[in-house]
């Protein structure tokens, strides 16, 4: 059996001496019969070391690793370089605990901070927080952000991504709010459907930029029709696309929030990923989670601590906006590390590579028989086709040639992506076999 | 410690991504204007800030961290290696089941084992935390009310003594925080407890052990009082280290709870995070469970339930992390497992036994993973504070003890060693401990102005909340 | 026990903050969160809250009313509470129709003695 206690049986029958305890029976004694289990789990016996690598890599070779990935719909297979996964594996960054200590946490704090600078270059905005746990909730939360004793009600575009849409129905359900999802039209949000839903109920408008069918959204519009009825304008944006496209901070908006996996960490079925939140001065306070802020010591040094804590859970308690403790502490150092590593330039020029990616794959895929499904609006590195076969087949084809192709929609459309990671020549063998597949 | 920001050098930058090899695309859309002020530094400076940052942080590899109710246990090797497997890290969360079977069956193999340790029927692993478990369960209790038409219940009772998080996420979920005082020995006061249960309690959250360390022998009945008024009850999972094969949730009357994988399975806290909470629940709450579960024998696949709460976040939840305590509940095994709680609960009654001639434990008896003391007489007599005491610890190279939680004791440290702590590391603490009592009580000045061995001495809290920075800004430095 | 002042500018309009007493309990005080012109409050209700580092306090109301007006500048420097606290003002109410038994200066200043004697 595997175990990770260190002492041996003699010390510690040595301790339980040394407490008063004949054995550890003695220890649990008081715990009523009735309640104790009484028998031992019935699960496997335990493993050693070796033999518990064998047993989870065979595991992992069940999954299909795709060597080329043309899907997206918020998780994106982004290049990560080298540098990024070393530095979040050093021992201390992995398993320190939160930083409540500051005399012995300030590389952790320090990192945090710079990381809040980063996402606030990256928005335009103000303030950030330390994270939350991706960019569903991160958008889920500031709708409470927003909400007040007389506005209660959401606006959200249609073409926010759908799983956000869900788990911000999910988030509200305890809590008395009036959803409102205005359709999409034309793969864009719906300008004229939306300013007529804005009232004096509303506490906020998300958008989402690119929006879930990549196309890019004119915020202008949206920010400014919010203002009008005193809402609350939230954007919750791809953070490579930042490099390139007006922020939110440029747009006015209130708050800018996102899913950071983008920036360095790997696809993982999932998760960790990374919720980034960033708001005005004026809402700082309003941001749930931990907060990273300069200080002095007492010596006069520069140092860092966690701040503004009057805010959270263990200190408000029922009073809290936010129940949120842990967050994605570890996630946020690798997006500092790979921001660091990019720098304007870099990312920049994974912006760039993304977008040209992308719309070399839609001109070819166009001409392979794959209609643009929005051919008005300008997408940003997804864009949606209609499918003159049915999708199902044509990801079967393409899997067989280790290609994961864009994600089927449930209208039949597919809904495709392209970073710096698809070579010219992975687009066309893609094409290529799309085109054989309708013949 | 200089930020990257300073070690900036503008044209400073890696050579990460190849030219491109597609015609180049100019987007009408509107272009950002302002400048993206990232740092320009080579690798070698992130090589270096990054390592002068870890030089500053303390791990669990720098030393011991007996902080109560977060179970810093070692973190096994083994596990982060499983999670770097490349079948696991880059499997994109939207592809088809048949070619996720291994983290599909993974799900299932853990679901599994982990309802059996803790009494449970199924299992979502969508929450990414403990308190997003927690959140996620009272929806659970929410929707199970609502499917019965019972829509007066609108309370959820919650302990004093119970971590913040607790009433926090009920009023999350919508509901009203009932408070009960605990008693003097910090277990549940049965009587507060029959007063405020009725036909508006939705649930109770407790944690047991509870929160100053002890074994509420009672449990049976709390649940039962808070079944037979027609509520559920869920279980907080923080404290699952000191029962762990040995009682279980589910046998103690709890109808759901969510498990803190980042605390009882050894993965690791990142500074802060990533964690995950796992939600288990009794069959009949099982339709209610979020995100996807899975499904099918041999062909695996992924299901909603049927009356489905909805997503706690987009995906699967933290899979990785998942992934990490899977690699770490197959090692253990069966025999394993209880020997966690045994020695967890051995090591914690080690300290307090050891430490009580010198310090005040407000609670005598047998405690389980972790135990309270009391600073509140040496406050008084030398105005020597639980903070105090806990800085001092820092010129130690040991991590303070969890600070004023429980809030029922006044100046309260609490201290859980974990099982992985050796007898050599527990006596460290102990001399640690009894040398600062006697410098204390010598030159409490000393002690008051703890640290002295830190990088830095105390920081100026209160201007930081008073007059936040919390950005980098140029111009300021 | 509120550990408030109320100032009568007359019979309807007064202005309320925080004693001596009450914000060397406190600490130092980092943020305090008020209402909006406007709100109104009864006896007892919680209108304010107070952080200091590590802990947040409400503030009760001992007059049920209308918030006329709110103190901007405490907001923006909380430390004005704890360096002049009858002359950092929290609130000005009108419309005043009830209020706490109210002790004056005298009657709480010997209260405030035998609270610390008490703690002693």
């Amino acid at each position: 059996m595997g175990s990770f206690i260190a002492n041996t049986d003699r010390q510690q029958q040595e301790m339980l001496t040394a407490a008063g305890y004949d054995n550890f029976e003695d220890l649990f004694a008081h715990i009523p019969d009735v309640v104790k289990l009484g028998r031992e789990l019935e699960i496997d016996r335990g493993l050693s070391e070796m033999e518990v690598c064998r047993k989870i890599e065979s595991l992992s070779e069940k999954n299909i690793v795709f060597r080329h990935i043309f899907r997206g719909a918020g998780a994106y297979d982004h290049y990560i370089p080298s540098i990024v996964k070393e530095v979040v594996s050093k021992e201390e960054f992995v398993t320190a605990y939160t930083p409540y200590q500051a005399e012995v946490s300030q590389g952790n704090l320090q990192s945090i901070f710079e990381y809040q600078t980063m996402m606030c270059e990256l928005t335009g905005m103000d303030v950030s927080n330390a994270s939350v746990y991706d960019g569903a909730t991160a958008a889920a939360e500031s709708v409470f952000m927003c909400k007040d004793r007389k506005r209660k009600s959401v606006v959200i575009s249609g073409a926010v991504n759908p799983a956000v849409i869900d788990v911000i129905r999910t988030y509200c359900s305890g809590r008395e709010t009036d959803i409102n999802v205005v359709p999409a039209k034309n793969g864009l949000t719906d300008a004229d459907a939306v300013c007529a839903a804005l009232n004096s109920a509303t506490a906020c408008l998300i958008v989402q930029q690119p929006n879930f069918f990549g196309n890019i959204e004119d915020a202008d519009r949206f920010c400014r029709a919010a203002h009008e009825a005193g809402a609350k304008f939230v954007m919750s944006v791809d953070p490579i696309a930042m490099a390139v496209l007006k922020t939110p901070g440029e747009y006015g908006a209130d708050i800018a929030v996102g899913e950071g996996q983008s920036l360095g960490m790997p696809l993982g079925f999932g998760g960790p990923y990374l919720g980034f939140m960033t708001t005005t001065q004026k809402m700082m306070r309003q941001l749930p989670g931990r907060i990273v802020g300069q200080t002095e010591d007492s010596e006069g040094n520069v140092c860092y601590v966690l701040t503004l804590q009057a805010r959270e859970q263990h200190i408000r308690r029922e009073k809290a906006s936010s129940n949120i403790c842990s967050n994605e502490a570890l996630c946020a150092l690798t997006a500092t590390v790979y921001l660091s590593a990019m720098g304007p330039e870099g990312l920049r020029q994974a912006a760039e590579l993304s977008v040209n990616k992308a719309h070399y794959l839609q001109k070819e895929l166009e001409k392979a028989g794959f209609a643009p499904a929005y051919p008005d609006a300008e997408f940003f590195k997804e864009f949606v086709t209609e499918s003159p076969v049915p999708p199902e087949r044509l990801m079967a084809e393409l899997e067989k040639h280790g290609i994961l192709g864009g994600l089927p929609l449930e209208d039949g459309k597919i809904l495709w992506c392209a970073t710096e990671k698809n070579t010219r020549e992975d687009i066309d063998d893609l094409v290529t076999l799309a085109g054989e597949v309708i013949c | 410690m200089k930020t990257i920001f300073e070690r900036s050098v503008e044209k400073r930058k890696l050579s990460l991504l190849p030219e491109c090899d597609v015609p180049a695309v100019d987007l009408e859309a509107a272009d950002r204007e302002t400048p993206l002020d990232l740092p320009e530094v080579s690798e070698n400076d992130i090589s270096r800030h990054f390592s002068e940052m870890a030089k500053s942080t303390h791990g669990v590899n720098d030393g011991f961290y007996p902080l109560g109710s977060c179970t810093m246990k070692y973190n096994p090797k083994v596990n982060d290696e499983a999670a770097s497997l490349q079948g696991f890290t880059n499997i994109h969360p939207l592809q088809p089941d048949h070619t996720v079977q291994g983290c599909i069956g993974l799900m299932k193999e853990a679901e599994k084992t982990l309802c059996e340790i803790t009494g449970m029927d199924r299992m979502t692993f969508q929450p990414a935390a403990g308190a997003h478990g927690e959140f996620t369960g009272l929806l659970l209790i929410k929707a199970y009310h609502r499917s019965r038409n019972d829509l007066k219940r609108n309370k959820i009772i919650v302990p004093d003594s119970a971590h913040g998080t607790n009433p926090a996420s009920a009023v999350m979920a919508g509901y009203e925080v009932i408070n009960i005082p605990s008693k003097e020995d910090g277990c549940v006061d049965l009587d507060a407890l029959r007063n405020v249960a009725g036909d508006d309690t939705a649930g109770l959250m407790l944690t047991n052990p509870n929160t100053v360390g002890l074994f509420d022998k009672n449990i049976l009945e709390i649940t039962d009082i808070v079944h037979k008024a027609g509520g559920l009850c869920y279980y907080d999972g923080a404290n699952l280290n000191a029962v762990i094969g040995i009682v279980r949730p589910g046998d103690m009357g709890f109808d759901c709870m969510h498990i803190n994988l980042h605390k009882t399975f050894s993965t690791p806290h990142g500074g802060g995070g990533p964690g995950a909470g796992p939600v288990g629940c009794k069959e009949f709450l099982a339709d209610f469970l979020p995100g996807m579960l899975p499904a099918g024998e041999d062909q695996l696949y992924l299901k909603k339930p049927q009356n489905s709460i909805g997503m706690m976040k987009a995906y699967n939840g933290n899979f990785l992390i998942l992934v990490r305590a899977y690699a770490y509940i197959i090692m253990l095994g069966r025999e394993g497992i209880p020997e966690i709680a045994k020695n967890a609960v051995l090591n914690a009654n080690y300290l307090r036994v050891m430490l009580s001639g010198k310090y005040v434990i407000p609670y005598k008896e047998t405690c389980m993973h972790e135990f309270v003391m009391s600073l509140e007489h040496e406050k008084a007599s030398m105005d020597v504070t639980a903070m105090d005491v806990a800085k001092a610890l820092l010129d130690y190279g040991i991590h303070p003890p969890t600070m004023y939680f429980p809030l029922i004791v006044h100046e309260a440290l609490m201290v859980e060693p974990t099982e992985t702590e050796s007898k050599e590391a527990l006596d460290s603490l102990i001399k640690a401990f009894t040398e600062i009592y006697d410098k204390a009580v010598e030159d409490p000045e000393y002690i008051k102005n703890a640290p002295h061995n830190t990088i830095i001495e105390r920081p100026d809290e209160v201007s930081a909340a008073r007059h936040p920075k919390l950005r980098y800004i140029p111009e300021d430095n | 026990m509120f550990h408030e002042w109320v100032k009568f500018a007359d019979d309807e309009t007064a202005s309320v903050g925080i004693t001596d007493y009450a914000q060397e309990e406190l600490g130092d005080l980092v943020f305090v969160n008020l209402p909006e012109a406007g709100d109104d409050f009864a006896v007892g209700e919680v209108f304010a809250d107070v952080e200091s580092v590590k802990a947040v306090s409400d503030i009760n109301c001992p007059l049920t009313g209308t918030i006329s007006e709110v103190n901007e500048a405490i907001m923006d420097e909380p430390e004005s509470i704890n360096s002049d606290p009858y002359g950092a003002w929290f609130v000005k109410f009108e419309g005043i129709s009830e209020q706490e038994n109210l002790m004056d200066a005298a009657a709480y200043e010997k209260y405030v003695e035998e609270e610390k004697a008490k703690e002693e």
